[in-house]
């Protein structure tokens, strides 16, 4: 799923400083699974927008709601039941629910509520980990389920730089060699052998680096 | 002019059980501030920090929850839940240049009935020293 944090209260407030009415917008996806733009989350931002108002001593409404999704337009479109009700929306989905927003009605002020991270998994209970960097050309049928993309701090792709010590990564002692895990786990799975194929130079062009993705299925476009 | 600060208490059934039993008169007597107002839940891990924010919104200058020990809790992990909430709030208010002691956690034994009403007389005395609270517009 795609991983959030509410940005800092005051980000927010000096986003929303000539508002006078205020949606606050959540998502029912993954922001609601990571517990940052859910119908919690959504009453909380509202509750410290209006609490941050008042501080400053200004007067603001603020409308509560929540979509199945915000990425998807069929969704967005449910936003038209708070038309007259606001002057700018706080959403807090991921960047892609902001995007629809803007995309799809091109004179409401959206502004975005969290920062999207990354695209992870939960860890534990309130713990969120990187797993995948979404860069277009899958390689963990080589590596054991493992991502070195997403997971090694450099991105190596034909296994561990000389800073792994003890099946730690140099950046902090925190963080697993990925690459000692993609090794110890070919083992396991009797695939140690894969470990000596060489990996070719990356095209990254599937990344993002070659400008914005798409992704056309032919046979669901009517 | 005298200022007396409007406090939010939150407390599970079994902390506050004891006190409350005294009745209002004889909380009184034994030295219950009058303006803190106690709010009885089954268990503080009910407790949502959209709840301690509101009572700050309807215009508390102090909060505080009173819940069992954390290792004591009758509903296992409620009173570490509640915990965690209320340091979520110091976080947000912090964030909004309020005093983050303006909301407390205190952590008491069942039927201690002394030191539950010491947690109220401990934020009645701390939230007079610090004035009213910035979110009323107030010039403390």
């Amino acid at each position: 799923m795609i991983i959030a944090e509410r940005k800092p209260i005051n980000e927010i407030l000096g986003m929303v400083r000539d508002a006078e009415k205020i949606l606050v917008l959540g998502c029912r996806g993954c922001v609601t699974v990571c517990s940052a733009g859910g119908d919690r989350e959504v009453e909380i931002l509202a509750s410290l927008i209006r609490l941050g108002m008042q501080k400053q001593g200004k007067k603001v409404e603020t409308v509560e709601g929540s979509l199945v999704r915000q990425c998807d337009k069929e969704y967005i479109d449910e936003i038209d039941q708070w038309t007259g009700q606001y002057d700018a929306i706080v959403s807090m989905a991921c960047g892609v629910g902001v995007n629809f927003i803007a995309n799809l009605r091109p004179t409401v002020k959206v502004y975005p509520g969290v920062n999207t991270s990354f695209l992870g998994g939960s860890a534990d209970q309130g713990v969120w980990t990187e797993q995948c960097a979404g860069c277009g050309n899958c390689v963990l049928h080589l590596t054991g389920g493992l991502c070195p993309v997403a997971r090694c701090a450099k991105s190596l792709m034909n296994g561990p730089c000389g800073g792994s010590v003890n099946g730690r990564c140099e950046i902090h002692q925190d963080v697993e060699c990925i690459w000692q895990s993609i090794h110890d786990r070919l083992g396991r799975i009797g695939n140690a052998d894969a470990m000596h194929t060489i990996a070719p130079i990356r095209d990254w062009s599937t990344a993002g680096h070659g400008g914005p993705r798409k992704v056309l299925r032919d046979d669901l476009t009517v | 002019m005298t200022y007396t600060p409007d406090i939010q208490a939150f407390c599970c059934h079994y902390t506050s059980q004891q006190t409350v039993a005294e009745g209002r008169e004889g909380m009184r007597e034994e030295g219950m501030p009058a303006n803190v107002t106690l709010n009885r839940l089954v268990c503080t891990g009910k407790l949502q920090v959209s709840t301690l924010l509101k009572a700050f919104e309807e215009g508390a200058d102090g909060v505080y929850v009173v819940g069992c020990p954390a290792d004591q809790c009758h509903n296992v992990k409620g009173s570490q839940r509640a915990a965690k909430r209320v340091n979520a709030i110091k976080k947000a208010l912090a964030e909004l240049a309020v005093e983050p002691e303006r909301i407390e956690m205190f952590h008491l034994e069942r039927g201690f009935h002394p030191e539950f009403i010491e947690a109220a007389q401990v934020m009645n005395k701390r939230i007079s020293a610090l004035g009213p609270c910035p979110f009323k517009g107030e010039t403390p």
